[in-house]
């Protein structure tokens, strides 16, 4: 066992866990933080993407003893005071989803695209969203709840 | 799923990790940036006793100038990278290169030094940093020494480094005011190169002075196309021109056969690659 301490969705914590726990287990196991979803075996869906330090990472890549020091941000995180961020908004107004396992993945890559450039154009928007699969929507909505974000200035913002 | 049980080992110097290498012995396994190593160890395919994670040696981190070179740390993730101005200035066909590696989850963990001492025949970083000549520098317990790109890589997932060293940094010589692209085909979003080609050429009142070009997975290891690099110096930076180069991109390859397209397939891309990457990276 080995112990981390570590700040969560603001909150710090500190536990005993085996090197090799995944960080998505040991967010949604331990912190009962199940927003955070498993898509897959490979690395390849995006569905567990969370931000370490600011930027976005495949927690399903990282172990939780990696993260030992460091801030994690989750898609449980992201509201402030009961307000949804301005990218959850988004996603809810433009109808961005349809099963919405997809959806906390690609709203937390979301922020990060939009952390790194405010105003992206549709073709950056896709590129930054690519370690992000969706087999439901064909991209298009979340395409333009990205952009509805952007000019609600929510990379100013996050 | 999750790996089997490790030791884990976070040392702080490359002296303590080297340390930690030796008594872990060939069961020990090197951790950097995780994003090649963890999927491995999930599926089983390794089963390490000891993990060493590189990820608290501050040392090993960030690019620096050195005189008429950059010095890349081995474990710059693969976004600073893209991001370094002096990379961007010096050794364009990286930043072309690594815009186009993985996505951006992966790049904000995945590391320069990761990447090359993975040596993937179909990774991204290896053809670049082959044509540009860089130089290995590899810490062991007897000292560091340093590798030529030329003797890098040996084969399939094997390089120059051995059981018990590190790679620490890659030393690249400055192509200040070469222009740099890189030319990669996939068939998805987010994949592996099936061919990619990476050029740096120099351009002189319209004429390539100078070409450097490096191929990825057109054999077991990157390599450099030199029958083109001389077709190309003294040649007017033109389509016609370029394309007669590119014509033996080919020549002395041994590319894979494989579901993404068979070996010849490959030779015929490594052609129309190689024309359209020099001729974008001579801004023609
Ligand atoms: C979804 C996905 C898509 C990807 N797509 C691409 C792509 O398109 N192109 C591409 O090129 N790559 C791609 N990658 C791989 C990515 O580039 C990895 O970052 C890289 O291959 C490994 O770097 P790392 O720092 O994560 O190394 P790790 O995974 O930590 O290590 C890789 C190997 O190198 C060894 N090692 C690492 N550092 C050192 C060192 N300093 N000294 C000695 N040995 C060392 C480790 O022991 C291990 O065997 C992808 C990965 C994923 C998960
Ligand atoms: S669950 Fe992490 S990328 Fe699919
Ligand atoms: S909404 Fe179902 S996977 Fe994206």
């Amino acid at each position: 066992m080995t112990r981390i301490s570590l700040k969560v969705d603001g909150a710090s914590c500190s536990d005993d866990v085996e090197p090799r726990m995944l960080l998505v287990h040991y967010l949604r196991e331990r912190l009962g933080k199940t927003g955070t979803v498993i898509g897959c075996d490979t690395s390849n869906c995006g569905a567990c993407t969370v931000h370490l330090d600011g930027k976005s990472v495949k927690s399903c890549n990282v172990l939780a003893v990696q993260a030992d020091g460091h801030e994690v941000t989750t898609i449980e995180g992201l509201a402030q005071d009961g307000e949804l961020h301005p990218v959850q908004k988004a996603f809810h107004d433009c109808h961005a989803l349809q099963c919405g396992f997809c959806t906390p993945g690609m709203i937390m890559q979301s922020v990060d695209l939009l952390n790194e450039n405010a105003n992206p154009s549709e073709e950056e928007i896709r590129l930054g969203l690519e370690g992000n699969l969706c087999r439901c929507t064909g991209y298009h909505n979340i395409v333009k709840a990205v952009q509805a974000a952007a000019s609600e200035g929510a990379g100013a913002s996050a | 799923m999750i790996p089997a049980q490790f030791e884990y080992v976070a040392p702080t110097t490359v002296e303590e990790a080297l340390t930690a290498l030796a008594e872990g012995g060939e069961d020990a396994k090197v951790l950097a940036g995780g994003q090649s190593l963890l999927p491995v160890l999930r599926m089983r395919l390794n089963v390490p006793s000891v993990v060493v994670d590189l990820g608290r040696i501050d040392s090993l981190r960030g690019v620096r100038d050195d005189g008429d070179a950059i010095v890349v740390g081995a474990m710059t993730t693969h976004s600073d990278v893209f991001h370094d101005p002096l990379v961007r200035e010096h050794a364009a066909v990286l930043t072309e290169a690594i815009e186009q590696l993985a996505d951006p989850q992966v790049r904000h963990r995945g590391t320069f030094g990761g990447a090359l001492a993975h040596a993937d025949p179909a990774g991204d970083l290896g053809a670049p940093v082959l044509a540009l000549g860089a130089t290995f520098t590899i810490a062991g317990q007897g000292g560091t020494r340093t590798v030529e790109a030329d003797d890098f890589f040996e084969d399939l997932f094997t390089t120059a480094v051995q059981e018990g060293e590190l790679l620490t940094e890659i030393r690249i010589p400055k192509y200040t005011g070469w222009g740099g692209h890189y030319e990669k085909f996939v068939r998805v979003a987010h994949q592996w190169p099936i061919v990619a080609v990476a050029a740096a050429v120099k351009v002189d009142g319209g004429t390539i002075t100078e070409a450097r070009v490096g191929l990825t997975n057109m054999g077991s290891t990157p390599l450099r196309a030199r029958s083109v690099e001389q077709a190309l110096a003294g040649q007017p930076a033109t389509d016609e021109a370029v394309r007669a180069a590119a014509a033996s991109a080919a020549e002395g390859t041994n590319p894979p056969s494989d579901l993404n397209g068979d070996a010849d397939y490959r030779r015929h891309l490594a052609t129309v690659l190689t024309r359209r990457a020099v001729l974008a990276a001579a801004g023609a």
